[in-house]
This record gives C-alpha cells, sequence and structure tokens, in this order.
C-alpha cells in the first residue's frame, strides 16, 4: 500500500495528461513522463461495458504504484450515467487526490458530487475535505454558469474547458487563432479568478500539428492559464517550457519582493523598481513568479 | 462468492491478463499461460489464488493468459471476473474489504 500525502488545494498544475484507467500498460508508469497531474480516466476513453472493470484496475493502481509527486486525479462519469456514484467510491477509497467532474453545468452538479464524495470519505475513514474536485466545462451552460460552479464548493481547486464537446455545441471547430472557444477560455478564466481557483485549457489532439500546439500553448500562457490538458507525453516539455518564468521575470520578481520589504518598513506604499510603478497589487504576481520558478528549479532563494 | 455463471475479465494486450472464471465444484482448477511464466508463473499462481481465497470462491474453473500484468493487475482481472460472475461488478463494491 503507497500512503499517498494529504492533497494540496493550490499547488503546480501546468500539465495534466489523460490516461485510459482501463489499460494497464498506460497508468503503471505513468509518472515517469514528468506531468505534474495525471488524469485516469473512467469516461470517455472506457467503453461503456469495461466501466466496472477500469474501477477494478484504478484501485488496484491507486493502492499499488507509487505516483511520487505526480498529482492523480481521476474523471469519473457524467452525473447523467448510472456510474457516477460508484466512481466516486473508487476515487475516495483507492485515495485519489482530486476528482474531475465531467460535463459540469451548475453549482448544484459540484454539490451532488460533493455530497458523495463526503458519503464515501465517511465510509471508508477517509479524512473529511481530503479529496479535492475540479470541474470540467463542456457545454454553453456550463459556461453560461462558470461562476457559481467554481465557487460552489472549498474542495473546487480549479476548472477546465473542454474543447471537443465544447465546439460541437457551438458548431464550430478548432480555428488556429483560437477565435472558435475565445469567449469561452475568458468567461471561464474570469470566473475563475473571480473565485480564486485555477484554470486549464483544453487537449489539442492533432498530434501532428506541432506548430498549432505550440501556438495555442503560447495563447494559453498569454492568456493567463495556469495549466493545459494533454493526451500525449511529448506534449510536456513544451508546456513546461513555456509556464516557466523567464529569467528576466524571475529578476525582476526578486526585485520587486525586495524592495517592497525595505519599502513597506519605511513607510512607503508605492515606489519604482527599474523605472516602473509598484505597488503592493504586484505583489501577488511576484511571489507567483518564484514559486513557479522555484517549482522549475529555476530558484532558490529565501523570499517565497 | 460462488461462481454463478461463467465471466471474463481483462484483454491480451503487453501488460494485462485475460481471467476467465467458471462454475466448479471440485475446487479451484487453475489454468495458467503466461509470456513470463518461467520467472514469474509461480508468483502469478500464488497471487490469483490468493485473490480467490479473499474472495471466498472455493469452487472454479479460472483460466488466466497473463501477458505479462503486475500483481495489482492481475488481483483487478480476478475480482472483476468474479463479480461479473455473480452480477455484482457494477456497484457497491467493498473497496478496502475484500477488494485490496
Amino acid at each position: 500500500m503507497i500512503p499517498r500525502p494529504r492533497p494540496e488545494r493550490f499547488r503546480l498544475r501546468r500539465t495534466m495528461m489523460f490516461m485510459n484507467a482501463q489499460k494497464p500498460g498506460l497508468i503503471k508508469d505513468a509518472y515517469i513522463y514528468g506531468c505534474d497531474s495525471i488524469m485516469l480516466d473512467l469516461e470517455d476513453a472506457v467503453a461503456e461495458n469495461q466501466k466496472d472493470a477500469a474501477r477494478f484496475s484504478l484501485y488496484h493502481a491507486l493502492k499499488t504504484i507509487d505516483y511520487g509527486d505526480t498529482e492523480v486525479i481521476v474523471r469519473i462519469n457524467g452525473l447523467d450515467t448510472p456510474h457516477w456514484q460508484e466512481d466516486i467510491r473508487v476515487c475516495v477509497a483507492g485515495g485519489a487526490d482530486g476528482i474531475r467532474i465531467a460535463k459540469c453545468e451548475s453549482a448544484q452538479d459540484v454539490k451532488t458530487v460533493e455530497a458523495a464524495v463526503e458519503a464515501a470519505e465517511e465510509e471508508f475513514g477517509v479524512e473529511k475535505g481530503r479529496t479535492l474536485l475540479m470541474a470540467a466545462l463542456e457545454s454553453p451552460k456550463g459556461i453560461l454558469n462558470a461562476y457559481e460552479i467554481c465557487s460552489a464548493s472549498e474542495r473546487m481547486f480549479g476548472v477546465a474547458i473542454s474543447g471537443g464537446d465544447f465546439r460541437k455545441c457551438m458548431q464550430t471547430t478548432p480555428q488556429p487563432d483560437g477565435v472558435d472557444m475565445l469567449f469561452a477560455r475568458g468567461q471561464m478564466l474570469l470566473a475563475a479568478r473571480a473565485a480564486g481557483i485555477q484554470c486549464f485549457d483544453t487537449v489539442f489532439t492533432n498530434l501532428d500539428d506541432q506548430a498549432g500546439f505550440e501556438a495555442e500553448v503560447l495563447q494559453n500562457k498569454a492568456m493567463g492559464f495556469d495549466g493545459k490538458s494533454l493526451i500525449n507525453p511529448k506534449q510536456i516539455r513544451f508546456v513546461h517550457q513555456v509556464f516557466a518564468p523567464t529569467e528576466k521575470e524571475i529578476i525582476q520578481a526578486e526585485k520587486i519582493l525586495r524592495a517592497y520589504r525595505e519599502q513597506s518598513v519605511a513607510g512607503v506604499g508605492v515606489f519604482t523598481v527599474d523605472g516602473k510603478m509598484i505597488d503592493i497589487a504586484f505583489i501577488p504576481g511576484a511571489e507567483r513568479t518564484l514559486r513557479l520558478a522555484r517549482a522549475c528549479g529555476r530558484y532558490e532563494g529565501d523570499l517565497v | 462468492m460462488e461462481i454463478l455463471k461463467p465471466a471474463m475479465a481483462g484483454t491480451l494486450e503487453s501488460s494485462d491478463a485475460q481471467v476467465t472464471v467458471e462454475p466448479g465444484s471440485d475446487g479451484i482448477q487453475l489454468t495458467l499461460s503466461s509470456s513470463v511464466m518461467n520467472q514469474y508463473g509461480r508468483q502469478i499462481k500464488a497471487t490469483v489464488l490468493e485473490t480467490l481465497k479473499r474472495l471466498e470462491v472455493t469452487n472454479a474453473q479460472v483460466t488466466v493468459v497473463d501477458k505479462g500484468a503486475l500483481d495489482c493487475t492481475l488481483k483487478a482481472r480476478v475480482e472483476c471476473a468474479v463479480f461479473r460472475s455473480c452480477g455484482q461488478s457494477q456497484a457497491n463494491i467493498p473497496w478496502g474489504g475484500a477488494v485490496r
């Protein structure tokens, strides 16, 4: 039995890689690729008549395989299926770090899952509140209700858009400039930031189009996403590169934090660093940059 | 658990195992073939028998075609086949109890 540490609600999640929970060959060594989180899938990747088998496989994987620092999230079946309740029982009993709610459309969906998770924690003697939640928005209704979903539970750590289903609802297809989902991504980001949780972009499914993939990752970073869902290990490295802070950003963040500490002792609220105005509003961003840099092995100081 | 009807779980893909259980009346009759028989045959057999014992299966014909599955996969496939044969594989599995 591998005891997993208590999941952290806020941690680095640049990459989340999907893995079919029914395929032993995939899940046994999923941690070697170095993604921040793996997403063991009980939903779309598993055929309808193998849902039961996938749960047995998932349970023993969670209990036996040492995933180390890699976060282990499970995507459960939708609330409109007969599967989700047993999915939640196995996730909690196995000690998954978190559960991804597929096709989430309202705060009520989150609360329904939360109640089942709480009942399962009770049943299996798992610390109450341990199991985290995230929601996948896959429909126009989910996007419109993004804020109530994001703020529905203390267990919520993030929200993600699921492009395949969403584009189908919207009668569109992936566009090179991302215009097909521009509003939806924007609305979801706003909701996530307003609720104080993380926000993840959808998968890029055309593995032969590396240029298209890179363009989308750069846009994700520019829009303010925390990370991206992936379907193949070869996509990990580029996302980590893009989401890592640059040397210049790290130096700048250090200067800002040092100056802020000195100035606030002296009773000064607003000041300049390298000719730019800095006040308290810049501090969380600078701290975030240094925490990210530390996670990427690029910062060893003691400012955060 | 009593094996009520034939049931199967798993695939013939690499790192997996295909387990079939059928009703029997003369204890456990295990037929095992494995791509790693020489190195791991004994251990696979022990894992399968131990899992059946934990599920209190006393009479069954069990066929395992192993393709290099880890212990945790073997257990999962045996359990799933047994629960399927009893028509109980879909809900209220005793996670952490008989399944562990």
